[in-house]
């Protein structure tokens, strides 16, 4: 049976918990609304890129670009490119993340990594690291390019035969799904990723019907090569984006269960506490009386 | 008449979609009159003017570099940076330009002052576009 002063000392210890877990739960919602913005103004851009590589990937004949080569097995490892958040306190955002990455072969997987939690999984777990990345609160394009140029360059230089990203795509502030998405070599780009935009379907006949030849000027080298480094940069910074805006929202949610858990906590200790009060007066009374009793008598 | 639907977006936002008469672009190679049912095109977009005519009223933005989807019913812009002309700041955009042309004066590496010389390119469009417009 624990004393009033445990039970007192307890509510003042889940208390102190509930201040810190509100106060990163406000913080985490100021954020999470300015990633949310970030990712949701991006998407008409990112949707606009997916028709236009859609249609000139349709269009460009027989000519070829080495980002767009397939290669079966030349190297016999494979790229991933993992994003996750930096900090933890976030649900199981990254374990679900993290799972992902363990379904794929270990022997024959080279990791690029973006945000500490991926790094430590990948060193922890001993797979293979090229390089690990980091990117800022509000991811910047030059960070979204730097990873997408050494994805680029270990393509190129034949030391993988694709590069896939795996990363959490923001779906609204409740739901973040680990999303698998191929990022090298570019194939053809058939439709837009549904998670990018509400209406695929839709847009994926309007893809069809407007599969007409297209003119390139200055010509298709110079414009598909202008155009792929680009539109790889861009799906890099998007995903950035998507996950930062599925951090935040995660950490939000964790954090306004875990003030939720320790209100309720609260509730029931000082129940109990006041329970355990009245019980010691009223034992404490009845010793009183007893004793004036005995003396009086 | 047929008509255009213009479209220009960017990282932040989509900044026009709206139905046009006509479209000057600045191409790559030269500036470019796009009217209804041009033949479908895909090209590179410098730093510059973007006029848009529409029921005889024209509309003017400053666009940055970029790429246009061009086809018989739609022109698709797709670039770094698009304001329209009454939106700039001419004071704010001198000041970028100024600073731009300051960080060229320093040793960068090629990435860097490719940045920068399109962060100069972008100001001084926007520069060009509101001086042209006050006279």
């Amino acid at each position: 049976m624990p004393s009033t002063r445990d039970i007192r000392r307890r509510i003042k210890s889940v208390k102190n918990t509930s201040q810190i877990t509100k106060a990163m739960q406000m913080v985490a919602a100021s954020k999470m609304r300015k990633a949310q913005d970030a990712a949701l103004a991006g998407r008409p851009y990112a949707e606009q890129m997916n028709a236009v590589m859609a249609e000139v990937t349709a269009n460009v004949g027989d000519f070829t670009h080495p980002l767009m080569e397939q290669r079966e097995n030349k190297a016999g490892k494979r790229g991933l490119v993992v994003v996750s958040s930096d900090k933890g306190l976030c649900g199981a955002l990254n374990t679900n993340l993290l799972r992902e990455v363990a379904k794929y072969d270990a022997a024959a997987t080279v990791h690029i990594t973006a945000g500490r939690k991926a790094s430590q999984y990948v060193a922890r777990s001993k797979r293979e690291l090229a390089a690990e990345f980091t990117y800022k609160d509000a991811p910047e394009f030059s960070e979204a390019r730097q990873i997408s140029k050494f994805a680029q360059d270990l393509f190129l230089e034949e030391k993988v035969d694709s590069v896939d990203i795996l990363y959490t795509d923001f779906i609204n502030t409740l739901t973040q799904q680990p999303t698998v998405k191929n990022f090298l070599p570019v194939g053809e780009i058939t439709a837009l990723d549904a998670d990018m935009s509400g209406e695929s379907e839709k847009k994926q006949g309007e893809l069809e019907a407007s599969a007409t030849e297209f003119l390139f000027e200055p010509s298709a080298e110079g414009v598909l090569g202008a155009l792929l480094p680009h539109y790889l940069n861009y799906q890099v910074y998007q995903v950035l984006l998507e996950s930062k805006a599925s951090e935040h929202s995660a950490r939000m949610v964790a954090m306004k269960n875990a003030t939720d858990n320790a209100k309720e906590l609260i509730k029931d200790l000082t129940l109990q506490y006041n329970k355990l009060r009245q019980a010691n007066i009223t034992s404490e009374l009845l010793e009183i009386t007893t004793a004036q009793m005995a003396l009086g008598n | 008449m047929a008509t255009l639907k213009l479209e220009i977006v960017t990282p932040e936002a989509r900044v026009y979609s709206d139905e046009v008469d006509m479209v000057t672009l600045p191409g790559k190679e030269g500036e470019m009159g796009i009217y209804p049912n041009h033949i479908p095109l895909m090209t590179q977009v410098a730093a510059g003017e973007i006029i848009a005519r529409k029921a005889g009223q024209e509309s003017y933005l400053a666009v940055g570099d970029g790429f246009v989807e061009i086809t018989g019913e739609k022109v698709a812009v797709m670039t770094d940076m698009a304001v329209e002309a009454d939106n700039i700041d001419e004071a704010q955009a001198e000041e970028a330009r100024k600073r731009a042309e300051a960080r060229l004066a320093e040793k960068l590496n090629d990435e860097e002052a490719a940045m920068v010389q399109a962060a100069l390119a972008q100001s001084i469009a926007q520069l060009d576009v509101k001086r042209r417009r006050k006279r």
